[in-house]
């Protein structure tokens, strides 16, 4: 065991790749949840979004584009979520475990031939000045755009959700579909955006997973980020700079045991390999023990007007 | 315009038809799909659905894997039935299988090679405790601290996967393996085997108790005060504790069964059609059970037709890639879009659909 | 008459029909609303005055017929075109929203709300002018049901809204609020506002409106000034025959049966309230009234008895033995029975059938199982006994129970208790939303039931039926019991103070 290997800038400055792709799914998702719509397909638009990402950017060598498409990929999968849910008022949980399975298996289909394969990533960018602040510099000024997007991301959502009269609409819808239907606002179509927005978000970090984070395809590669992302949710109670908090601690969680394994730490592997999922667990039930968690009140609900 | 409109009762001849309406259209878009891979839709159709059971050649050997490949997935989907009826969201049943798989072997391997009749009810028992205490996880944090039970037992799937790596490496390991990773076989060990009951049926332990929990299950939801409680408890929770309900005590039941099952699903597994633990023995029936209790509309009789179709898609899937060279994740796709359907038409049970003319 | 109304009328109802699927809701509707009156829709429940209103704040659209605003044709195609008429609402239910703001809650009900900092200003200019204090920086679950009124009052006023339609505005509200109400109703006609009230509580009408439209089983019956007319008298127009007044036999009481000592109890739901220090005895043969304005304890009041919740300290006896450990089936079968208020989901499942609800709560005295399997057979003809004893109107037991009007379902609820013979029978809102008739009947039957000998207790938010049927009265604020007193002589002034909690202080 050699923990000198650890160096704690390279360390922090991974947790903040390690965390992006929880980071756009969970700010989606909670997005979502605040519209009163439980998804718990994120991890099936995860991988939808990680495979369509690959296979573009191999294609076509422009991570960009790769980005952008696997957002679509997200979002059109999560319309099917969207429209199962609100037209057809299928149950939330099942339709969202059915994305996920189903998901699983697109991702699948498609992933096969590019097995193995590599791909062009996205370069760093460096912050000019501020990057070359010693230590902080290397921690949070040389990543990849998409870091600062995703940042930028959480940034735009807390705004329009807490200072716009869209996000007061949103808010509402998720608080009390039935009341915010009697004023006159559009419930089905402010579930479909929200919806859709989830599913390009997931997309989004799925993605972030296949070209930034390994980079490579691999079969079920996001090996349950999804899931991490619905608890980061719970765990930030909806609020967006809280989503950035859980994901961060999460990433560093992740790096953190990642490195440990890597110096050969006298702790077994598989409770290494499994300490970020024993982790969240304990996360949620510290939430759950202090109670009120200031879940949006129609969180799950069936809507239907009856007029 | 078309318009839903809420059945004041539930249709009982919808409830019974939307699972077939949905194999329907899961096979024309399945077929389309398969046409897009640059199959023969219809001979894909064909040879997933009908040559498993009647093809000359392969038949013989395909049909008793049907019951070998039902079972798991009835037996499953039965336990999580019960708590998807109650809305206790038990989603980490492959963690419990695997679990259940885990203590079975381990259970057996531990008497290794002696010769006695009680080693093999004590490894069922002992599955059945695995997967049992692996979904008491959640099921005490959900009663005692109101933690959500689809994330913890989800997340618990990927902590006994880490397990079930370690102990077939280490632990559970053949001694006599020369290093390679997995247990001994069980078919090398008689007295712990989970051999067919009668030849070439595909017949085993577990298909018994699979029909067993069909008949338990049944009888529960029908005809006992239990099974009521759980129904009502889904429909309608805050009716349920006014009934009487604990529903403390009914979580944990309903958490409770689906783990015993699921963990004597991989117990009846492991010991027989895989064989011995290994890295990767558990092939996901875990979470197609949950897509096998929906399409079998949460009802006993359903999830065991359900099970067996369910069933006919592995192996006509097995079959396919073999013939046809389809690639194996079509199958899972085309198993997705099955629950997809399914859902979808699940909204005629309880909605009539009205067009009607747009009046300005 | 009408026809001189007609003319300098604000709004002009002709012809207006709308049918839904085996009902036609309102049936060739015309009447018109002055500016500047106070206009009352009476009607019972089901006569077709919420589907009205529904169509005069674009929420439906009407088969057949026309509305003329100020003379213009008025054709608006959602809410928002109603506002922008001029014509606001304030809902039976409130359509708020508990975990946002006053302020935010107002925003989301105006369609160009001005900037924040502005709108709060606002806000306390409109609620001092009118009489109406609130916080706009609250969150509304936080508020007293006349509070959250308040709010929706607050957003309709914004507006400057030529017409205000109020559906039962005062169910919810305490005496003293009710006067709050009508102080800010009277500024409002005085500058010419037009206001349509809908209620069936006569004596309200009475007071405050000029004008009164009828409406039966969707057709309009009769016009009238209501300050004209005795309450009986609106009361037959609206039922269309006479009313059946409750009988009951003079009874001495007996022994105390139930008996709640100094019971205190820990809400377990999100905006619940806490009881606080509960005492109560009741004895035999007699009806004791809870009155109280909704949300101050009632739904835990029940739960202490019912055994669906621990108390926190105190103790529940039934003829001196402690029940406060028993879980509700055990209380079942010492006939310790209960009717909670919201029939779909509480007292009934609203999927399952009227058979299963049966066995629902009457297993364990009925003996509708055998060694925990279920007797459907014996289930089944009990459901049938409720739906006959009770004139429960529906095809058979094998209907769910969501598919029955309110006022059925909750006979067949009242009845499912009072056939198992209770000997403590306690019922939260026993007649709410259903129809005078039923009404009657439920009333009739939990008389019944005391006169056999058995404690009733009766928790309802209409004061009437409270007076009419209870021996005692007393009222839960703020999860705090009054000391029960007889309902005879009791004066309105006393029954105020009691639902606004405590006697020492005088009314604000």
């Amino acid at each position: 065991m050699d923990l000198s290997q650890i160096n704690p800038i390279l360390l922090l400055a991974s947790l903040m790749v390690a965390a992006t792709p929880i980071l756009l799914a969970a700010i989606g998702e909670a997005v979502v949840e605040k519209a009163g719509v439980l998804n718990l397909g994120v991890e099936g638009m995860m991988i939808t979004g990680a495979v369509v990402g690959f296979a573009i950017t191999v294609n076509t060598d422009a991570p960009v584009l790769g980005f952008v498409c696997a957002a679509i990929a997200g979002a059109a999968l999560s319309m099917l979520f969207g429209i199962l849910t609100q037209y057809l008022l299928s149950n939330q949980v099942a339709t969202g475990l059915g994305l996920t399975l189903f998901g699983l298996g697109v991702s699948s289909l498609i992933g096969k031939p590019y097995e193995g394969m590599k791909v062009t990533t996205l370069s760093k960018f460096e912050v000019p000045l501020l990057s070359d602040i010693p230590v902080i510099g290397p921690i949070l000024f040389k990543h990849d755009p998409m870091v600062y997007v995703s940042i930028l991301i959480i940034a735009a959502t807390w705004y329009v959700l807490t200072h716009t009269r869209a996000g007061l609409i949103l808010r509402g819808v998720g608080e009390n579909h039935d009341a915010a239907h009697a004023l006159g606002y559009k419930v089905i179509r402010v579930r479909l955006m929200a919806i859709a927005f989830g599913g390009a978000c997931a997309g989004l970090g799925g993605a972030y997973i296949s070209l930034v984070r390994v980079p490579q395809w691999v079969d079920g590669m996001t090996a349950g980020a999804g899931w991490i992302a619905l608890a980061i949710v719970v765990f930030a109670s909806w609020r967006p700079w809280r989503v950035l908090l859980g994901a961060y601690l999460f990433g560093g969680i992740t790096v953190l045991q990642l490195n440990l394994q890597a110096a050969g730490v006298p702790v077994p592997v598989e409770v290494l390999a499994s300490s970020p999922y024993i982790i969240t667990i304990l996360v949620l039930v510290a939430i759950s023990m202090k109670g009120s968690h200031g879940a949006p009140g129609a969180l799950g609900k069936i809507f239907h007007a009856t007029h | 315009m078309i318009r839903l409109e809420k059945r004041p009762s539930p249709s009982r001849v919808w409830a019974a038809m939307t699972p077939v309406l949905a194999v329907v259209a899961t096979m024309i878009a399945g077929g389309f799909l398969f046409w897009m891979l640059g199959k023969d839709p219809l001979e894909s159709i064909r040879t997933i659905f009908w040559d498993p059971l009647f093809h000359e050649t392969f038949g013989p050997y395909s049909r008793p894997q049907l019951l070998v490949k039902a079972a798991p997935l009835i037996l499953i989907a039965i336990g999580l039935s019960l708590g998807f009826r109650a809305g206790v969201w038990n989603i980490g049943a492959e963690g419990q299988y695997i679990m259940g798989a885990i203590c079975g072997a381990g259970v057996g391997l531990a008497f290794f090679p002696a010769d006695n009749p009680l080693i093999f009810p004590t490894m069922i028992l002992a599955g059945a405790l695995g997967g049992w205490a692996w979904a008491m996880i959640p099921g005490f944090l959900k009663v005692r601290f109101g933690t959500n039970e689809i994330l913890v037992s989800l997340m618990l799937v990927y902590v006994a996967e880490a397990l079930l790596a370690s102990v077939s490496q280490g632990l559970l390991q053949n001694p006599d393996g020369m290093g390679f990773p997995g247990s001994r076989n069980f078919r090398d060990f008689p007295a712990a085997h989970n051999a067919e009951i009668f030849t070439n049926t595909g017949m085993h332990w577990g298909v018994v108790f699979a029909f067993v929990a069909v008949i338990f299950a049944y009888v529960l939801l029908t005809r006992h005060m239990l099974g009521f409680h759980v129904r009502l408890t889904g429909e309608a929770p805050r009716a349920a504790r006014f009934a009487g309900v604990n529903p403390t005590r009914l979580v944990l039941f309903c958490l409770g069964t689906s783990g015993a099952l699921a963990g004597m699903a991989g117990m009846f597994e492991v010991s027989g059609p895989a064989g011995q633990i290994s890295i990767d023995f558990n092939s996901g029936y875990g979470f197609t059970a949950i897509i096998v209790a929906f399409l079998g509309r949460l009802h006993p009789i359903g999830i065991l037709l359900a099970g067996l179709l369910m069933a006919l898609t592995y192996i006509g899937g097995e079959l396919a890639q073999l013939m046809l060279g389809l690639p194996a994740a079509a199958i899972q796709m085309f198993q997705g879009m099955l629950m997809f359907f399914l859902l979808a038409m699940d909204m005629l049970t309880n909605y009539r659909i009205r067009f009607s003319m747009k009046t300005a | 008459m009408e026809e001189i109304r007609a003319q300098d009328a604000l709004l002009t109802l002709e012809g207006l029909t709308k049918a839904y699927p085996g009902v036609v809701a309102n049936d060739d509707v015309s009447f018109s609303i002055l500016p500047g009156e106070v206009h009352a829709l009476l009607g019972e429940n089901g006569a077709g005055k919420s589907t009205l209103v529904k169509m005069i704040y674009g929420l439906v659209k009407p088969d057949q017929g026309e509305m003329r605003l100020k003379g213009e044709v008025f054709e608006p195609y959602n809410p928002a075109a109603a506002r922008a008429a001029g014509v606001a609402m304030v809902f039976q239910h409130f359509s708020l929203f508990d975990a946002l703001t006053v302020a935010e809650n107002i925003a989301l009900g105006m369609d160009n709300p001005p900037k924040p900092r502005e709108l709060t200003s606002q806000i306390r200019q409109v609620s001092e002018a009118y009489g109406l204090p609130l916080d706009p920086k609250r969150t509304v679950g936080d508020l007293s049901a006349g509070e959250r009124q308040r709010v929706e009052i607050i957003r309709c006023l914004l507006q400057d809204p030529k017409l205000l339609i109020m559906d039962e505005p005062t169910s919810v509200l305490t005496p003293h609020e009710v006067e709050i109400l009508f102080e800010t109703l009277r500024k409002l006609t005085a500058e010419g506002t037009a206001i349509l009230y809908i209620s069936h509580k006569l004596e309200e009408i009475r007071a405050l409106c000029e004008h009164a439209t009828i409406l039966r089983l969707g057709k309009v019956v009769d016009t009238c000034d209501p300050r004209e007319k005795s309450a009986r008298e609106l009361a037959e127009m609206m039922v269309g025959t006479s009313l059946h007044v409750p009988e009951r036999d003079p009874s001495e009481p007996g022994d105390v049966v139930i008996e709640m000592d100094h019971v205190s109890l820990h809400s377990h739901t999100a905006f619940g309230t806490d009881l606080k220090d509960v005492s109560l005895a009741v004895r035999a043969g007699e009806v004791v009234g809870i009155g109280g304005v909704a949300g101050n304890g009632q739904d835990e009041f029940l739960s202490a008895l019912s055994g669906e919740a621990w108390l926190s300290s105190g103790e529940v006896r039934l003829k001196g033995t402690c029940i406060a450990n028993l879980r509700p089936n055990q209380r079942r079968a010492l006939a310790v029975l209960s009717a909670p208020e919201e029939r779909l989901g509480h007292s009934a499942a609203p999927d399952m059938s009227l058979t299963e609800n049966a066995l629902l709560t009457a297993a364990v005295r009925q003996r509708l199982t055998k060694r925990g399997f279920l007797r459907w057979g014996k289930t089944e003809s009990f459901a049938k006994d409720v739906i006959k004893e009770f004139d429960v109107r529906t095809p058979g037991p094998d209907n769910a129970a969501r598919s029955l009007s309110g006022g059925n379902l909750q006979k067949f609820v009242i009845g499912r208790e009072v056939l198992q013979k209770p000997e403590v029978l306690v019922v939260n809102q026993p007649t709410w939303g259903v129809d005078a008739s039923a009404a009657a009947a439920i009333r009739q039957s939990l008389l019944d039931l005391a006169a056999d000998g058995a404690a009733v207790i009766v928790i309802s938010q209409d004061l009437d039926e409270l007076l009419e049927i209870a021996d005692r009265f007393t009222a839960l604020y703020e999860g705090k019991l009054a000391d029960p007193v007889p309902t005879k002589g009791l004066t309105v002034e006393t029954i105020g103070l009691m639902m606004g909690g405590g006697e020492e202080e005088t009314a604000a």
